[in-house]
């Protein structure tokens, strides 16, 4: 029987990758994600997990120890977030490169400076182009199912890449929430043993791994990257649907809320999409054709998914915790690129919102109403804009 | 080619190849030739990480390949945390790391990947206790980038970064002692070695091999190309190198430290043999050798006693 209890996100994502049955873990200390290895290294102290636990002196060695475990042919696991993350930046890319499903939890942390240990999305925003899938957690039972998902398909055969699981910190990391922990064994039967077909280090058959590849052959080593993420769209759908048919929860690249009449639809990720959706409700109550939807997946980016969602909406109203200075939030590039060859397509406007942990109310929300009301009724309005900033400290 | 019977027994090195003929290193060059050994001691039961350096392009370009190992490529800073890694699967799987007949990591960094920027992943993987082999190959500056000093490259040396000129800026530090920071970790076993002594680095390596725990092994080999010398004099210098004092070929064992060559109780040659061969060094006043020679007494006198004590 599965079992349901209250825990905070981090303890969930320790619980998914108990049950993951990882054999090599490398984890570095870091806000707000310290307490995943520290669970994690009891379950392995009281003989509850079996795994190598390497208790690692940086990020840069955590992930760089998970791709030499993992290229030799074992399930790994870590958690790190914000400058963790942004340190192991070149080792994911080889990771991604060589093409193995280490799996990441990550506690959603801005980056420095100035300093800051809240909550933002920036950090694994910024990996988006390291060949990493990314999935983005509303809640601490999310979190735990997510990090299950993700091994499924990372270490699926047609897609062989690593993958980052983002639930936001503190909100989720340190909140407490009920959540259902599933069988073992339905967990065994879900995700299997990890035998990796493909390349791997064995004793008994010498390889050479991330070798040297000059111009003529480097382009089509990248593309496989390419393809990998593509087919992993597919794949992603098939492990959601049997996700939910053995633990019965339902998830989707995309989750829309009260879109099918709306005109405007609040588009974000992670536990942001709990406000916006309760903010939804109250604008409903009041006649105001509103929707919400969230990405669960971002990377592969669900771009048939987005196209959908556009065709019932006027306005697409972006809330992101993340900025690309200069140009704005990651969700707004990529819908951008996702619409821009459509031929009815939604004005996108894009909020730069609760960045190193600013709270999101629904004042601020109600500002993000009055500028997409301003592009529905085909006022002028600004493309990207920054919500709840503190003019007088400017 | 089939080596004759009669030839074989003679050999004092084994006669089987794990690293192939026909690689891209430099004519003379000192890391091919350790890397071969290395092979000859483990064997192909081996498997080898290799940082960015001139090994990654000695071990053959894809769809190249110079070793009969498993080789795995990693980033600059890493060979210690992926040896680590690679260490924890194989232990995790049910593999005998490490011992005579168990499964052999190893480590194969240069002295920049070592001295410099893999420096934290080194200490950690030493820290640690993992059944792994580090061996820093040590050509005296970052070789494959084009000739840049490093932490390891010796004072007075020329370099592309220390190119000497009106204002004398050549290599102005002390060599950094590796070796004392690995043996700071109070590891099992720590060795220097040397191509010119190839019995003495198998040996050490086996030593290494049966040991448990982290082994550590500074091997020294020259680059011709690097040290503006001449391909054919690579074992010479190397051999200069030590009877010199300049790199002596010591052991730290169980916290027991034992001179190998050469001998303590002779004077070793002056410094100058073993720069009069190479062009790195033809900018060096005679203040400047000086200098390096008596950081070699120096080192030389503080080793010999390590030895007298905790011999």
């Amino acid at each position: 029987m599965p079992i349901r209890t209250v825990m905070k996100a981090n303890e969930a994502a320790a619980w998914a990758a108990k049950l993951a049955k990882p054999k090599v873990i490398a984890a570095f200390p870091i806000t707000p994600s310290t307490l995943i290895p520290e669970k994690i290294s009891e379950f392995v102290a009281n003989g509850e997990l079996d795994a190598e636990f390497i208790k690692v002196e940086s990020e840069h060695s955590a992930i760089s120890a998970c791709v030499g475990a993992s290229a030799a042919g074992v399930r790994t696991f870590t958690a790190t977030a914000s400058q963790g993350l942004a340190l192991m930046h070149e080792v994911l890319f080889i990771a991604a490169g060589m093409r193995l499903p280490i799996v990441i939890a990550v506690g959603n942390r801005s980056l420095s400076a100035p300093i800051n240990i809240w909550n933002d999305w920036q950090d694994s925003i910024s990996q988006r182009d390291t060949g990493w899938m990314q999935f983005y957690a509303e809640n601490n039972q999310e979190a735990l199912d997510l990090i299950l998902i993700a091994f499924k398909v990372a270490e699926d055969e047609r897609v062989l890449l690593p993958a980052m699981i983002g639930f936001d910190a503190f909100i989720l990391t340190h909140t407490v929430e009920p959540v259902e922990i599933p069988d073992q064994e339905v967990v065994d039967e879900f995700l299997g043993e990890y035998e990796p077909n493909h390349a791997y280090l064995d004793p008994a058959r010498p390889i050479t791994q991330g070798t040297l590849a000059f111009p003529a052959h480097y382009m089509e080593a990248r593309y496989t990257v390419w393809e990998a993420n593509e087919n992993a769209k597919k794949v992603i759908d098939e492990v959601f649907a049997e996700f939910e048919k053995r633990f019965g929860r339902k998830y989707q690249k995309i989750e829309e809320y009260r879109t099918d009449d709306a005109e405007i639809v609040f588009v974000t990720m992670g536990s942001l999409a709990g406000t916006v959706k309760e903010y939804v409700d109250h604008l409903r109550k009041k006649g105001i054709k509103a929707g919400a939807a969230k990405l669960t997946v971002y990377r592969p980016f669900p771009t048939e998914e987005v196209r959908e969602l556009a065709k019932k909406a006027k306005v697409i109203a972006l809330l992101e915790k993340n900025v690309t200075f200069s140009v704005g939030g990651a969700l707004f590039q990529d819908f951008s690129r996702a619409l821009v060859n459509q031929e009815e397509k939604p004005i996108l406007v894009d909020f730069i919102i609760g960045l190193g942990g600013r709270d999101v109310t629904f004042k601020n929300l109600d500002e993000v109403l009055e500028i997409s009301k301003k592009a529905l009724s085909g006022e002028e309005f600004d493309e990207v804009n920054w919500i709840g900033l503190r003019k007088e400290i400017l | 080619m089939e080596i004759p019977e009669s030839v074989k027994k003679r050999l004092t090195l084994p006669a089987e190849e794990h690293f192939y003929a026909g690689h891209t290193a430099c004519q003379g060059c000192g890391a091919s030739l350790g890397l071969r050994y290395v092979l000859k001691a483990y064997g192909k039961k081996t498997i080898v990480a290799i940082p960015a350096c001139c090994s990654t392009i000695i071990a053959g370009a894809w769809p190249y390949n110079t070793l009969d190992a498993n080789l795995f490529h990693t980033a600059f800073a890493t060979t210690g945390a992926v040896i680590s890694g690679i260490e924890a699967a194989l232990k995790a799987l049910g593999y005998k790391v490490k011992g005579e007949d168990g499964v052999m990591v190893v480590g194969w960094a240069g002295d920049g990947g070592t001295a410099d920027i893999g420096l934290q992943a080194l200490s950690g993987f030493l820290e640690r206790g993992h059944d792994a082999v580090y061996i820093m190959y040590d050509n005296e500056a970052y070789m494959n980038t084009g000739i840049q000093r490093s932490g390891s490259t010796p004072y007075g040396a020329w370099t592309t970064n220390t190119p000497g000129g009106k204002r004398h800026f050549l290599e102005k530090r002390h060599k950094k002692k590796v070796i004392d920071i690995v043996i700071a970790h109070e590891i099992p076993y720590a060795a220097t070695a040397s191509d010119a002594y190839p019995e003495d680095f198998l040996r050490k390596l086996r030593k290494a091999q049966k040991i448990p725990g982290p082994s550590f092994i500074q091997l020294f080999a020259p680059c011709p190309t690097g040290w503006r010398s001449p391909t054919d004099k690579s074992i010479e210098i190397a051999r200069l190198a030590v009877q010199t004092a300049y790199f002596p070929l010591f052991e730290y064992e169980n916290g027991k430290y034992r001179i190998n060559m050469p001998s303590p109780k002779k004077e070793p040659k002056p410094i100058e043999e073993f720069l009069k061969l190479q062009g790195r060094f033809k900018y060096m006043t005679k203040e400047d050798v000086e200098t390096l020679q008596q950081w070699v007494n120096h080192e030389w006198e503080k080793l010999k006693k390590l030895a007298e004590v905790f011999g």
